[in-house]
């Protein structure tokens, strides 16, 4: 490990550039968009989760007088549109042509003259729709006698999407027979929703004489989605500039591309005028990248004294009516098969099957890393189970089994290589900032007065920052970043990136990232992204891709920079370039160290009629595309304190001790702030998010009154703490942060819950634990978390 | 019909259609982009303006119910190039990431802090807790009111 200092020292808890504008209400969101002439659409989705579209009869609609365009699914077939593929290799349905697969699906488009009036004309569209049966329950999508829900597809091929294994199982299920100990448990991960603030939305226009089609849009991706608009639509790449401006929170719901966004820019197209599409909150809750929905049964196998050998799961995965999950190519189910968590396990296999269902497509959405959410909360659940059947302190059995430093590099049994860790350092850490030993007296001391008071831990491993060649792609994109770093001739510096802010203050960060390669103030370092017209290619922001991926670009944009003044400053000095060393911040003559050119005046030097030697080129500009060599492993110990009322069933966290290595920290400000987010998520995922559907396939989370989101009054004051054991291959030690905490918390939330619980048998409980369900867990009559049945 | 509403100290009269919300009023009409459309259900606060001294969700408002009264939004909080000392402790107690809910938490903070000039930490949350932030986990808003509320009573610490 090498983490170079320049000295500059321009990492630390730096105040965010983006503030000035967003506290004066000076941001720039899609929906602050206006352009003259500009028209408004709204879409018609259906009412039903399954039925066959007899006919579509939009005459009314289009005699309204402020309407000047609809658009249906036949429209769209005329152009080769009405369907558009998948980042999962499936096809959507734009607009429907020849059923609706799911409640909230898009049937028309209509463009008018302002909101109110395009909203007026949806109601004039008459569309007599035959009911189907509904698929809804996903454990009876493989049954002989359930609908088919994709009878577009080839025959035979069900509502069976993929079978996907990892692991060896012949080798675990030898671990298994020959182990002590199996307990196994069967568990739901709900399905829910990221509902970042800013709903989804675009402004398209398509300038009728240049040929060139921009785009506002609230894009994570802006240059990916500019590569899949061009293999769409058909208008050539170079025409195609995307702006993806301020993002009023993303957490993986601005990733895919919605139908939604195809139709503002056909309707642009034929109107010859900008178009705004903006969805409402019930339209992005019922119809944009839903995330989870696993049902999983785990199993783990240990010794008598509680050594952990081996894991196997079968999961159930629902991917709603179209497959378009957005991950890597060849990761059906993610980065899933992680599962084998934070332990030295010595096989492990799992099965995951995906099927289709009549609701809303997506996926891997929600800050999970490509599903390791999912991941943890198996093996950590497990872990709990397997405390309690041993009679063991979870911490206890948690320490036992956590991998140990000198293990590292470690290939686990599924075959993700750690790249760095130090596990027991940091549970340990965790259980000294809880007060641990002093929270279990007074759990006792509680339970003799009949108090329910739960401690619940979690120990997680994420692999971020995907990701190597060769292994990861998107649609066939290679999951590399480009970084462009231009120093002006006074030494000041603008750095074009590939990824996309949506809060996580990437100008401030990344103008650090830079300032401390080149000896400048972050002042002086202007970050651009968003702008496809403005900065090079790169696959976006999600997975905590941004500073593993996008931040190493940047690093070694910088690197080239000073290199380059190398040259220049040892003409300036008129000494061999060897005879420099980059010492605070300056390029300086050994021996000599009051010799020294800082980088202002290199870069004007550079510029100027300075006579250069041989081979230099003069500027100072450099660009940079980094391949990740492997993903990075951030970790942490988190540990959630609960107490439950069991008359009403009441979960109150009481506290949240979080403690995250995610290498070398950058901004920690800044760190701190996406953990204290991650772990509100935790808090509103374990017990209150969850998008439910009734028999009929009704939506019943399509509002903020239904879909419970967690306020001020939910979140505790979290206690951080931090170790940092720096990634060996990033060019700073640095791994990500963006989704550690919402990964690693809902475990030690419902590991809380549960073990308040013990005191009336419960070993388990599904998410989300509301006071029903668990009184009803009190009760001993659990429910379907996922389904509004029994 | 016809409107006539002071924002942020200005009088503007406009035709109007009677249904149209306040909401899209401010952000459509007047341009004034700074309050967010986040929700529909009065639950999430990102449009929260004041009418007359009020904190009001203005997606569930009409804005004829304006009509003759006076409404601040987020572009009024900051005196000229003087910001409130609310958005000065926003930016750096690090209560913003992506900035959407902002203005609408601000609009509420400088009420409560105009009302109670000390709050405890639970009175902030308490005060906040009609709205969504999606980013902050909440801890660094309420850090940044008491912040603020050190700034209002004089407290040198907490000036920029």
């Amino acid at each position: 490990m090498h983490v170079h200092d320049s000295g500059a020292g321009a990492y630390g808890p730096y105040p965010r550039k983006e503030d000035a504008r967003f506290v004066r209400g000076q941001g720039t969101f899609v929906d602050d968009i206006s352009l003259p002439g500009m028209l408004y659409g709204a879409v018609l989705r259906s009412p039903l989760a399954h039925a066959r579209i007899v006919s579509v009869d939009a005459t009314a609609a289009r005699a309204h007088p402020k309407v000047a365009a609809v658009l249906t699914g036949a429209d769209l077939a005329e152009r080769g549109l009405a369907w558009m593929p998948t980042i999962s290799a499936d096809v959507q349905a734009v607009l429907a042509t020849d059923k609706v697969r799911f409640q909230g699906q898009e049937i028309a488009f209509v463009v008018a003259s302002d909101r109110y009036a395009a909203r007026d004309a949806l109601e004039l569209i008459s569309v007599d729709y035959e009911p189907l049966p509904p698929l809804i329950d996903a454990r009876t999508a493989l049954d002989p006698g359930s609908p088919v829900i994709r009878d577009d597809l080839p025959a035979g091929t069900g509502n069976r999407i993929f079978d996907w294994t990892a692991g060896d199982k012949a080798a675990t299920d030898a671990v298994f027979a020959a182990a002590d100990v199996v307990v196994g448990c069967d568990m739901v991960y709900p399905r829910s929703h990221p509902a970042p603030l800013e709903t989804c939305g675009i402004v398209a226009d398509m300038h009728p004489v240049s040929g060139k089609l921009t785009l506002w849009s609230t894009s994570q991706a802006p240059h990916a989605h500019r590569t899949i608009y061009a293999m769409v639509t058909g208008v050539p790449e170079h025409k195609i500039r995307i702006v993806s401006p301020d993002l009023g929170g993303g957490f993986g719901a601005k990733v895919p591309i919605y139908p939604g966004y195809l139709c503002a820019i056909v309707a642009s197209m034929v109107t010859g005028r900008p178009v705004k599409w903006m969805e409402d909150r019930s339209e992005n809750l019922m119809s944009t990248a839903f995330a989870r929905d696993y049902h999983m049964h785990g199993e783990i196998a240990a010794t008598a004294d509680g050594k952990i050998l081996g894991l196997r799961a079968r999961v159930l995965a629902d991917h709603g009516a179209f497959n378009a999950t957005a991950q890597p190519t060849r990761f059906p189910a993610g980065f899933f098969h992680i599962f084998t968590g934070s332990y030295d396990v010595q096989a492990a296999c799992c099965e995951v099957t995906g099927v289709y269902t009549n609701k809303a497509p997506g996926g891997v959405a929600y800050s999970c890393s490509f599903r390791v959410t999912e991941a943890v909360y198996l093996v950590e659940r497990l872990t709990d189970v397997l405390a309690r059947e041993l009679a063991m302190d979870p911490a206890e059995l948690r320490m036992r089994n956590l991998l140990r430093p000198e293990q590292f590099p470690y290939t686990c049994a599924t075959g993700w290589q750690y790249d760095s860790g130090d596990y027991p350092r940091a549970l340990q850490l965790a259980l000294d900032m809880a007060g641990y030993d002093e929270l279990r007296r007074e759990q006792a001391q509680r339970r003799a007065r009949g108090e329910y008071m739960g401690i619940g831990l979690s120990f997680f491993t994420e692999g971020v920052g995907a990701g190597p060649r060769g292994q990861m792609d998107i649609l066939g994109l290679a999951m590399a970043d480009g970084a462009d770093l231009r120093v002006h001739p006074t030494g000041k510096a603008v750095l074009g990136i590939s990824v996309q802010t949506q809060g996580q203050g990437h100008e401030t960060t990344f103008a650090q990232l830079v300032a401390h390669e080149l000896g400048l103030s972050p002042d002086d370092v202007e970050v651009v992204h968003g702008d496809t017209d403005r900065t090079p290619f790169g696959l976006g922001t999600y997975g905590s891709r941004s500073t593993p991926v996008s931040g190493a670009a940047a690093v070694l944009a910088a690197r080239k920079v000073r290199e380059r003044a190398r040259l220049v400053a040892a003409a300036m000095l008129e000494v061999a370039p060897d005879d420099l060393e980059w010492l605070d911040g300056k390029w300086r003559v050994r021996g000599d160290p009051d010799q020294a050119r800082g980088i202002g005046e290199i870069a004007l030097a550079a510029h100027s009629s300075l006579r250069l030697p041989e081979g230099v080129e003069g500027h100072l500009d450099a660009s940079a595309v980094y391949n990740p060599p492997n993903l990075t492993f951030p970790f942490g110990a988190y540990i959630c304190v609960t107490d439950v009322d069991p008359g009403t069933g009441e979960v109150k966290v009481r506290r949240f001790i979080a403690v995250d290595d995610c290498g070398v920290r950058i901004n920690p400000m800044i760190v701190e702030g996406q953990v204290h987010r991650g772990l509100a998520d935790g808090i509103g995922i374990a017990l209150m998010q969850a998008i439910v559907f009734d028999e009929l396939g009704n939506c019943l989370g399509g509002s903020f009154m239904d879909y419970l989101l967690p306020t001020s009054m939910e979140c505790p004051s979290p206690e951080l703490g931090e170790t940092v054991t720096p990634s060996p291959h990033h060019p700073i030690g640095a791994k990500g942060i963006g989704e550690s905490a919402t990964v690693g918390s809902p475990a030690a939330v419902v590991n809380s819950v549960v073990d308040a619980l013990a005191p009336f048998g419960v070993t388990h409980a599904d998410m989300p634990l509301t006071p029903a369900n668990v009184w009803r867990a009190i009760q001993g009559r659990p429910i379907r978390p996922d389904l509004a049945l029994s | 019909m016809k409107l006539t509403v002071t924002v942020n100290g200005a009088e503007y009269s406009r035709t109007i259609e009677p249904r149209l919300l306040l909401i899209h009023f401010l952000r459509d009409d007047l341009g004034l982009t700074g309050s967010h459309w986040g929700c529909d259900t009065s639950n999430c606060g990102a449009c929260v303006v004041w009418l007359d001294e009020m904190p009001v969700k203005s997606c569930t408002l009409l804005a004829a119910m304006a009509d003759g009264r006076r409404v601040t939004t987020v572009e009024g909080l900051a005196r000229g190039d003087v910001l409130d000392p609310v958005q000065e402790a926003f930016a750096a107690c690090h209560g913003l990431q992506c900035g959407f809910c902002t203005p609408g938490m601000m609009m509420t903070a400088r009420w409560l802090l105009d009302r109670n000039p000390d709050p405890t930490a639970e009175q902030v949350r308490e005060a906040i807790s009609g709205q969504i932030c999606r980013c902050t986990g909440y801890e660094n808003i309420v850090r940044s009111v008491l912040r603020a509320a050190k700034h209002d009573r004089g407290d040198d610490d907490a000036r920029p």
